[in-house]
């Protein structure tokens, strides 16, 4: 890979004083390539992608670790900091296409907003109509004059895109973009996503619960668990192979069209909430391979060679390292 | 939005005249009969035979009503019993005051109670937020008449800065410095109803901070400043400006009292004198207008309502 | 017993102001009850020596024009406070409740009836107020008559948003399906559900009844004059506030403090009850 653009070590997220919602998260994202970030919802994943973009709600905060954008850091820069420090060029783009645009204003000057911060070279209108452009909205001088209300889901969606483009982002930040969305319209959403990622070399974290849309879009793979990633790797190889048993029991739960069997296999338990975890390993409790070392003391990380890792003692398809 | 113009206009028509009917109604629920209450024990039989006839009491009830209504909607309300000139003239007489005053503690609520909303709701869960909140249940919950006799006790006895009472007009001499005379009242009758808005607006304002658009406009970068004026007050004053016709209600009863507090020469006051005098025509008259002038605000406000914000024009 | 203590303690230590409020109204009510053996003078004892005195000595919060002990007065005006909001209280539950049950039961009825409100609600409240007070004449009950109406139509407004909501729910729409009468869905389903908004809207009105009654009184159309009542004194006070300005603190903070009070608890209450209802109890 190479040099990142967006460098997340060991983040720590927390509510109040010392209730730790995300525990010690790291990853990087390259230009032009997309780290899907699985979870299940409660496990830290948007919390994670409101931290990088500095959005974190009122008594949220960050209290450890570090996130860098092409070097600077920005852990502790809410995005109008980041503007004026000349490092605003991550964007997001939000799970709810229906309520995230502003109903009062039309779509041409929210579009045009983003534009004026970041961009202070263009004009505004030409520059709107050609992001417009960018994310396939049909009849762009006509659409800047309509409301939120007038267009569907899927368009409302490209333009939050739009928005998030005006800032020429390196990294793109998309939290379930997609998952309030019909199938078909879903399907043309990512493909646009995958078809600017390339275009225009940005990093995208796709954030989603949808093991299914971080196969098809995905280049690498982060998983999440009760604020902790417990595996990392390159999406092909992970799918062929997980190594952690929670990767796994979440393939185990997609639905598989030859079985014959009409239950799907779940995962016994729940996720534990944040205020809930205790030493050792967060999935030991639900774990299949549990043993007694599983629940004291720090979790070791074991890699292969195909550049996956796991945060495990007893990885699977794997030689426990001595 | 043509269509639930007229629709709406529609409603309020119906509701004018079902009110109407209540007013009218109201001078044959006083029991006894009506013109020997207004005229006294003393009356001649003469006297009581020209009002009852002025009053057009011997017809049948629902002639009487449509006699009334007729000529309300000609623009004659009737002879007023104490003055005997027209009601119209006499509601007239108080308009001059009456206006001038809601206009002015209008301007205390609008600049008072919207700005104050929006820094205690900036301030949310802080002291200047719980002091300014606490203050305006405090003044929600006190006598409009009771700070009226505060603001005089200081205002006006104690330190002497502005009249105690009357109120001349600002086209007699004095001109528009006459206006001093509606300081204290003003303030008085805005008072509770600028912590209500205060209230409204703080939170309103709270509300729509949480809304997912104030992220994303949060997330483009703007400034803090620009996002609580652009995105975030916009669409809270939607809420506080659909609350205007209440205020205005409200306006109108504590003017009532507000007016006798300060001896104003306005409608509101005459409203309370014609009470006391049995003046019935004049109560009549004074209410049939209070109630279209405020079916008229509401009617503004709800359609001002539904221009200021877009979604509604496809429901 | 330390849980029951804490049950007890905790809520007034989240809530310090309320608690004080709470602590007030159970002041005023034991004041109303115990009035004379609290009132050193009968609230109408005239002494003409002793007029306009200042506070201090055997007058606690001194005398009015006629020499009358404003403290025993202010004691005896309580009475008069709690009758005034129980009165317009039950007048309104009395009255709003089946208006607006029954409007929400049946829609066509309630379409007339809440066509009904809406005329009534647009009379400002205390022109309302004023109108029935020249119908009925002067007095304590009628002002309770004439105020409680104003509060009829709210009280009404929001019982019937309530009850279409609660109409709709699911286990209601159920019960109904399986061949509960219209009886059976009130008592068990709906009115059992609607004595939380219902609390906070009594709160509510008991506060305005306060601030109503006072304005009546003050413009001589509330009580009459020999009553000694908050607002009364306040009126009588009107024409000394210069020579004797603590005739017109104490009765007049009597208010603000009941009206406060009532409105702090009614806010308590308001926040602790079901969010769904929440926006209907508008004040």
């Amino acid at each position: 890979m190479n040099t990142p653009i967006l460098s997340v070590s060991d983040l720590v997220v927390s509510a109040g004083r010392n209730l730790q919602i995300v525990r010690g998260t790291s990853f990087d994202i390259g230009p032009g390539e997309i780290l899907g970030l699985v979870g299940e919802s409660g496990c830290g994943k948007s919390m994670t992608s409101l931290a990088a973009m500095g959005l974190l709600p009122h008594g949220i905060g960050v209290t450890g670790g570090k996130i860098l954008l092409n070097g600077a850091d920005i852990t502790h820069l809410a995005p109008h900091q980041r503007v004026k420090q000349g490092c605003g060029r991550i964007a997001m783009v939000f799970q709810e296409p229906m309520t995230s645009l502003n109903p009062v204003l039309r779509i041409g000057d929210q579009i045009k907003e983003a534009v004026r911060v970041h961009d202070r070279t263009a004009s505004p209108p030409a520059r709107a109509r050609e992001l417009l452009d960018m994310v396939r909205i049909p009849d762009a001088a006509h659409q800047l004059d309509a409301f939120p209300h007038e267009l569907s889901g899927g368009m409302r969606q490209r333009v939050m895109i739009a928005i998030a483009l005006a800032c020429r982002p390196a990294v793109l930040i998309a939290d379930e973009p997609t998952t309030a969305l019909d199938v078909t319209v879903q399907r043309q959403v990512l493909g646009l996503i995958r078809e600017l990622c390339d275009s225009l070399d940005m990093g995208v974290l796709f954030i989603t619960h949808d093991l299914g849309v971080v196969a098809q879009l995905a280049d690498r793979v982060a998983v999440m668990y009760a604020g902790g990633l417990v595996e990392t790797g390159d999406v092909v190889p992970l799918f062929a192979a997980p190594l952690h048993p929670y990767t796994a029991g979440l393939m185990a739960c997609l639905p598989d069209p030859t079985s014959d069997d009409p239950l799907l296999p779940t995962i016994p338990g729940s996720a534990p909430r944040p205020d809930e975890i205790k030493d050792g390993c967060p999935f030991a409790p639900r774990c299949s391979r549990v043993q007694d070392r599983c629940r004291r003391g720090p979790v070791p990380v074991a890699f292969n060679d195909l550049g996956q890792s796991a945060r495990c003692h007893f990885p699977l398809n794997h030689e426990v390292p001595a | 939005m043509l269509r639930y113009v007229i629709r709406r206009t529609g409603a309020a028509i119906m509701t004018l005249i079902a009110a109407s009917i209540v007013i009218f109604a109201f001078i044959h629920l006083i029991p006894g009969d009506p013109v020997y209450v207004m005229l006294g024990d003393g009356a001649t039989p003469d006297q009581v035979a020209a009002l009852r006839a002025r009053l057009g009491l011997d017809e049948p009830v629902v002639l009487q009503y449509l006699i009334w209504a007729g000529n309300a909607l000609q623009g004659d309300l009737g002879h007023s019993v104490f003055f005997e000139t027209p009601v119209t003239q006499v509601i007239a007489d108080g308009a001059e005051t009456s206006i001038l005053l809601a206009t002015m503690t209008m301007v205390w609520i609008v600049g008072f109670g919207i700005p104050v909303g929006v820094l205690a709701a900036m301030r949310q869960g802080r002291w200047v937020d719980q002091g300014l909140s606490g203050l305006a249940m405090l003044l929600a919950s006190v006598p409009t008449f009771w700070v009226g006799l505060y603001l005089i006790l200081i205002f006006a006895a104690g330190l002497g800065w502005f009249p105690s009472s009357g109120y001349p007009s600002i086209f007699e001499e004095g001109g528009l410095a006459n206006l001093r005379y509606l300081v204290l009242p003003s303030i008085a009758l805005a008072a509770p109803n600028a912590a209500l808005i205060l209230r409204l607006t703080r939170a309103s304002m709270l509300d729509v901070a949480r809304e997912d658009y104030v992220r994303t406009a949060r997330a483009k970068g703007i400034s803090p400043t620009r996002v609580v004026v652009r995105h975030i007050l916009r669409n809270a004053l939607l809420a506080v400006v659909s609350a205007f016709g209440f205020t205005f209600a409200a306006l109108i009863s504590e003017a009532v009292v507000t007016e006798t507090v300060f001896a104003l020469p306005g409608v509101g006051r005459t409203v309370v004198q014609s009470i006391l005098r049995r003046d019935y025509p004049v109560i009549q008259g004074v209410i049939l207008i209070i109630v279209c002038l405020y079916l008229v605000i509401n009617l503004l406000v709800d359609l001002s309502y539904r221009m200021l914000d877009p979604r509604v024009e496809l429901e | 017993m330390i849980r029951q203590l804490h049950a007890l303690v905790g809520p007034v230590l989240a809530r310090p102001l309320t608690a004080l409020g709470a602590a007030f109204l159970m002041l005023i009510v034991l004041g109303a009850v115990f009035a004379p053996l609290i009132a050193p003078f009968p609230p109408d004892a005239i002494d003409p020596v002793n007029r306009l005195l200042p506070p201090g000595g055997a007058h606690l919060m001194g005398t009015d024009h006629f020499g009358r002990d404003t403290f025993s007065r202010v004691v005896y005006g309580a009475r008069l406070a709690l009758l005034i909001g129980v009165g317009v209280v039950a007048f309104a539950l009395a009255s709003g409740v089946p208006i607006g049950v029954l409007s929400a039961l049946y829609p066509r009825l309630g379409r007339v009836l809440m066509r009904m409100v809406d005329v009534l609600m647009s009379f400002p409240s205390l022109l309302l107020a004023l109108g029935l007070i020249v119908i009925l004449g002067q007095g304590v009950f009628n002002a309770i008559l004439a105020i409680g109406l104003i509060y009829l139509t709210t009280t009404a407004r929001i019982v019937y948003g309530v009850a279409l909501r609660l109409r709709a729910e699911p286990y209601v729409e159920a019960a109904r399906s399986m061949g509960a009468g219209t009886w059976w869905v009130v008592t068990r389903h709906i009115l059992p559900n609607m004595i939380s908004p219902l609390m906070v809207q009594a709160s509510f009105v008991f506060a305005f009844a306060q601030l109503g009654a006072a304005a009546l009184d003050f413009l001589g159309l509330g009580a009459p004059p020999d009553v000694p009542s908050w607002g009364n004194m306040l009126a009588e006070s009107r024409i000394y506030i210069t020579r004797a300005s603590w005739l017109l603190l104490w009765p007049g903070l009597m208010i603000v403090l009941t009206a406060f009070s009532l409105n702090l608890v009614g806010d308590w209450l308001r926040d602790r009850m079901d969010p769904r209802f929440r926006d209907m109890v508008r004040k």
